[in-house]
């Protein structure tokens, strides 16, 4: 059991953000995250693209922001469990009880919702009847490549992933790479790989097909694929991969109790709290009358949150406001040699 | 203001006046027509707001970005009428779209 003042879910631009205000308080806090990195949506779906609304700052990348965040508030020397979504959260006296899907749990006298529009989960083939070969031989991730070894292998996709893995496995597996059109979408260094291993052999690629269906009893025998002029391709395989980038999704929080508009969590505007006590929400997953899902208004947010811990952290003390410029408290906390 | 109409996967038909200037995604998201989530905001970085553009209007859409056809690969159940209803801005050329929404986004 970790034990720590505040728990954060979400290491996002928001979230990161409340590290900071949370440590400038003199309040420690754990950060828990289901994607393998720190930046939620600014490095998952636009690392490369430029943001010009950070104030003071005219444009940087949502890696750069992220980069930038995680050096401001180094200091605080933060826990991050990253590739852990949290699963169940209960009361037990005065403290929340937190656990994760890897049994990590932690105690805290609050918790910061930071989780943006959900936590990243892999995109799933559409077909209805492949549910039961889910995670057996039809997979959304590689865990242990050797899995393959002379195996066949379909793999669906046109991005980096997609073509990575059909070049990595093609060395030790029959690897056949299905697009929904003639493109990928990787880079070209991969693309000209793919496409030099198919002329050697090694690969086999068909582009303007789908999953159409896949049959098999307990396990998968073959699937067809469909192309775009509605001609089916029976294949036979031992395993197929589907790459498809990640989709968000609310998840577990949607159990907890918290009220919900759509997929959002009604707060107030004083301290962000939820109408449950001692649990906050900040940044794109809150709203409010006149919530704008700007990375400058999280940040707001989540200075308003840190404070608003700080009561359940801290019954007995007063919190006092202090300015990072002026107090020498504060710079202490930010590690600032005076 | 331009008439959009969104055919949502439960058979219904909801015809909208949106405003021109707004995407095709803003004006189901101010209209509460289930089944497009646009997770990003319209950013162009997911893909939760996609829609089946009616072929006869498909022609009449202006022409896709390339990261618009990235981001279609990763679209549930994605055709070649396939569109990010967020890259769709209303105007009077288009009154009369009609665009259906896929049975999930995801």
């Amino acid at each position: 059991m970790i034990k720590t003042d505040t728990l954060i879910i979400g290491a996002g631009p928001v979230g990161l953000f409340c590290v900071h205000q949370l440590g400038i308080i003199g309040l420690k806090c754990e950060v828990v995250d289901n994607l393998d990195k720190i930046g939620g949506q600014c490095i998952e779906l636009y690392p490369d693209k430029p943001i010009y609304d950070i104030p003071a700052i005219p444009e940087c990348t949502g890696e750069e922001l992220t980069n930038n965040l995680i050096k401001q508030i180094k200091a605080f020397k933060t826990n991050f469990h990253l590739n852990e979504r949290v699963e169940e959260i209960k009361k037990v006296e005065k403290k929340w009880i937190t656990k994760t899907n890897k049994g990590t749990e932690f105690e805290s006298s609050s918790i910061i919702i930071a989780a943006g529009v959900g936590s990243f989960e892999p995109r799933k083939f559409p077909t209805k009847e492949i549910e039961k070969y889910e995670g057996k031989q039809i997979l959304y991730s590689i865990k242990d490549k050797t899995a393959f070894k002379d195996k066949t292998v379909v793999i669906f996709g046109g991005g980096d992933s997609a073509l990575d893995w059909a070049i990595e496995l093609s060395n030790t597996s029959k690897v056949i790479l299905v697009h929904r059109r003639d493109d990928f979408r990787g880079m070209q260094a991969s693309i000209d790989k793919a496409n030099q291993l198919k002329e050697e052999g090694k690969i086999e690629i068909y582009t303007k097909y789908q999953l159409d269906s896949v049959q098999g009893k307990e396990i998968v025998e073959s699937i067809n694929i469909k192309h775009d002029d509605k001609t089916i391709k029976e294949i036979k395989t031992d395993y197929v991969l589907g790459f498809f980038g990640l989709i968000m999704q609310l998840g577990p929080i949607a159990e907890w109790g918290l009220n919900l508009d759509k997929k959002t969590v009604p707060v107030n505007t004083e301290s962000f709290e939820t109408n449950k006590e001692g649990i906050f929400a900040i940044g794109d997953i809150c709203s409010y009358p006149g919530k704008l899902k700007l990375i400058l208004s999280g940040f707001h947010e989540g200075a308003l949150a840190a404070r608003g811990c700080f009561k359940y952290a801290k019954p007995d003390e007063k919190y006092r406001f202090e300015f990072t410029t002026s107090s020498k408290t504060v710079k202490d906390r930010l590690g600032v040699k005076q | 203001m331009s008439k959009i109409t969104y055919n949502t996967h439960d058979n219904k038909v909801h015809t909208i006046d949106v405003q021109n200037g707004l995407t095709v995604m803003e004006g189901a998201v101010q209209n509460d027509i289930p089944g497009i989530d646009a997770d990003c905001g319209g950013g162009m970085a997911c893909a939760t707001c996609h829609v089946y553009v009616q072929e006869e209007w498909w022609g009449k859409l202006p022409k896709k970005e390339d990261g618009e056809e990235d981001m279609l690969d990763m679209a549930y159940e994605p055709n070649k009428l396939s569109r990010l209803s967020c890259q769709i801005v209303v105007s009077d050329e288009l009154d009369g779209l009609v665009v259906s929404i896929p049975s999930k986004q995801g």
